[in-house]
């Protein structure tokens, strides 16, 4: 499957669909991508099964709009990763990029959306939405990173938005912008601070809502949010993405 | 609609609360990112721009009329740190009292009776700015002049700045303030035809690490 | 007297009645300069008096929770009848100018622990001139200490002035401060024409006796 090239950008879009085969796996009725964002099923572990994105660091470019979405429907498990950091690049055309990545999780399902970071290079415009939905036994662990710049470089423009919902109800709202043309102060003391990489954790558990964890800044520049809902969110900033790693890791770790 | 009400609900003597809370000012001091005048700049800068345009659109929205109840959900999933929402909770108690006594109105008393232990501050905001007469503009601008005076405040206290320095930041961020109080108040028109979820929720993460930080410490001035 | 509660929750902080229209209890605040005694008086009082009345203590420390952490750990009232306030460094504001977050405080007690006869309401330390807002408090006791100097009832102020009982206290130290109580106490009166004062030691055997017996006064007459 080509890139479809249009004059206003590349659209490419992928679909994962995951079930519950009745046997205890999971199964993958539905896999599909098209240019950059082609997908793999690699060895799942368990009933677990695994999806990997791969090639999607070729994009996006200024007027790209890259569209996935990804079901783990009742009973299934899912983890989908992907091979490489996402590197978002200045393209020929004025407009900005966009990244919409649309999650579902059904009843007695899990989602883990662990994918690499997002990368903001110098010149670049990107948008990123991602929405999940989640019915009220669903499971989810969802990683963001995004580094902002590479080595050396001053960050692009980038915009995230980030939803979770759970049995429709809304437990997350998030957004963020930095870089150049963002709204004043995004680096200043109450955004980063001159920190270059930062990344959000998002744990829902059904039992969470009647046990949430104690919250707590469990080191500089992190912490795990308890929030409105059966879910948790670990905040973390960090000088670059290795270092924001271990942090996101280390709250994860501390919800047991 | 008196315009002198705004004055009233605006001005920092209202007894509302708010001078117990740095609005993150005493964290960010502490860590070493907020030491002068310039970087007490950058922060309320960057604090009118997230949790500020967050407030200010609730505000909005409520002195437009829409459900208390649905933005105070909305207010609870664009704020993550369980302290920033107890705070917020708290100051939102504390403003509906000042609000019931000073501008009494059902709307208010069913409000109070909703939430006995506090809706989110910025919604008592809208719904306050109503009972006064105030239109939705109003709301925004006090919510989000709010967001910055009050930390302005608490670093005069914190770190003995010059109280004309901070006022000539508070000064210097009137542009910002005006065009994140126009924003706001399109966003909660949205609001009023689209729902909630139409609202920002911009976020500072420093503001929501500092603020768990902060409720952990043993010995603080401010109370968020 | 307001008695306006026709609402579900009160609106206005001098109300003498709860929402379920039962009398609230009695409030008495503790004012006075930072190590006069406030916090040991309180603990006297509530040792005295926790047998006869249901009691609570609202602390309003300057920035840690010091003196609510020496009542529970002299252990003189259990843990849920003592709720600590946060001031943002100016405990005068939080009894008089902005008196909604111990309002919150005391309505808090009462539901959780109540019904209550009393409630102390401390003060952090402070200067001469704090004196508590009538819409917190019924009655205001002022507290100094010899050691604090003896010139400090001629000095008067609003505390020393106008608060229904004036302690000083620690007379134990008189002699060794050089403090001229028989001076003090003239001073006392000039200031205060018939408004009671009590000289106090809490290490002699009479304690804290003639300020719980005013207290039971107080009581009687909110009671009647």
């Amino acid at each position: 499957m080509d890139r479809v090239t249009t004059p206003a950008g590349a659209r490419a879009s992928a679909r994962i669909l995951a079930r519950g085969d009745g046997r205890g796996g999971t199964a993958l009725p539905v896999l599909e991508g098209e240019g950059p964002l082609a997908v793999r099923r690699t060895r799942g572990s368990g009933s677990e099964a695994h999806v990997m994105l791969v090639g999607a660091m070729s994009g996006p470019l200024g007027g790209d709009h890259f569209t996935v979405a990804a079901e783990a429907a009742e009973g299934a498990r899912l983890r989908v990763g992907s091979a490489a950091a996402t590197l978002a690049l200045p393209g020929q055309d004025k407009a900005g990029a966009r990244y919409d990545v649309r999650l579902t999780v059904g009843d007695d399902a899990e989602l883990r959306w662990l994918p690499e970071q997002l990368i903001s290079a110098y010149g670049s415009d990107l948008s990123v939405a991602t929405r999940v939905d989640l019915a009220a036994t669903g499971r989810l662990l969802l990683r963001e990173e995004q580094v902002l710049g590479r080595s050396g470089e001053p960050p692009g423009r980038l915009s995230s938005r980030l939803t979770v919902r759970v049995a429709g109800r809304c437990v997350l709202d998030q957004e963020l912008a930095c870089g150049s043309g963002a709204p004043g102060g995004w680096d200043g003391p109450a955004g980063l601070a001159g920190h270059r990489a930062v990344g959000q954790l998002v744990v829902v558990r059904p039992e969470l809502a009647a046990e949430p964890p104690r919250a707590s800044a469990f080191a500089e520049g992190a912490a795990v949010l308890p929030l409105a809902g059966p879910a948790v969110l670990v905040t973390a900033v960090a000088p670059d993405g290795l270092r924001l790693r271990r942090l996101l890791e280390a709250g994860l770790a501390t919800l047991g | 609609m008196s315009r002198a009400a705004l004055l009233v609900l605006a001005d920092g003597r209202f007894p509302a609360g708010g001078h117990a809370h740095s609005g993150g000012a005493e964290a960010a001091v502490r860590a070493g990112h907020i030491t002068d005048a310039a970087s007490l700049e950058e922060f309320c800068r960057g604090r009118l721009h997230t949790s500020g345009a967050v407030a200010a659109s609730l505000a909005a929205a409520a002195a437009l009329g829409v459900d208390p109840g649905e933005l105070d959900l909305a207010a609870d999933a664009r704020t993550p740190s369980p302290a920033l929402r107890v705070a917020a909770r708290r100051l939102g108690r504390q403003l509906v009292r000042a609000a019931r006594a000073t501008w009494p109105h059902r709307e208010l008393d069913a409000l109070a009776g909703r939430f006995p232990k506090g809706a989110h501050q910025p919604v008592v905001m809208g719904l306050t700015a109503r009972a006064a007469g105030l239109g939705p503009l109003d709301a925004a601008y006090c919510s989000a002049y709010e967001g910055v005076s009050g930390p302005a405040t608490a670093v005069v206290r914190l770190l003995s700045l010059d109280p004309f320095d901070a006022t000539g930041v508070l000064a210097r961020l009137a542009p910002d303030l005006d065009r994140v109080a126009r924003d706001a108040v399109e966003a909660g028109r949205a609001a009023v035809t689209e729902g909630v979820d139409v609202l920002p929720a911009r976020s500072a993460p420093l503001l929501e690490i500092g603020a768990e930080a902060h409720a952990a410490w043993a010995v603080r001035l401010f109370a968020s | 007297m307001h008695l306006g509660d026709h609402h579900n929750t009160p609106a206005v902080s001098a109300d003498a009645h709860r929402p379920d229209g039962t009398r609230r209890a009695l409030r008495i605040g503790l004012g006075g300069p930072v190590g006069s005694g406030k916090t040991a008086t309180v603990a006297a009082l509530c040792r005295a008096l926790r047998e006869e009345l249901s009691l609570a203590v609202v602390t309003n420390d300057i920035y840690t929770r010091e003196d609510a952490e020496f009542l529970l750990r002299e252990a003189v009232l259990p843990p849920e009848r003592i709720s600590a306030v946060e001031t943002g460094a100016c405990p005068h504001t939080a009894i008089r100018d902005d008196i909604s977050a111990n309002l919150e405080a005391i309505e808090d007690l009462e539901e959780e622990v109540g019904p209550l006869d009393l409630v102390l309401v401390e003060s952090g330390g402070d200067n001469l001139t704090a004196t508590f807002s009538k819409g917190l408090v019924d009655a205001q006791i002022f507290v100094i200490d010899v050691a604090g100097g003896d010139d400090i009832p001629r000095k008067g102020g609003p505390g020393v002035s106008t608060a229904d009982l004036l302690i000083v206290n620690k007379t134990d130290l008189a002699p060794y401060v050089g403090s001229d109580l028989a001076r003090m106490a003239a001073d006392a009166k000039a200031q205060r024409g018939e408004l009671p004062v009590v000289l106090q030691s809490l290490r002699s055997e009479e304690g804290v006796r003639d300020v719980a017996d005013w207290v039971r006064a107080r009581i009687a007459a909110w009671t009647a």
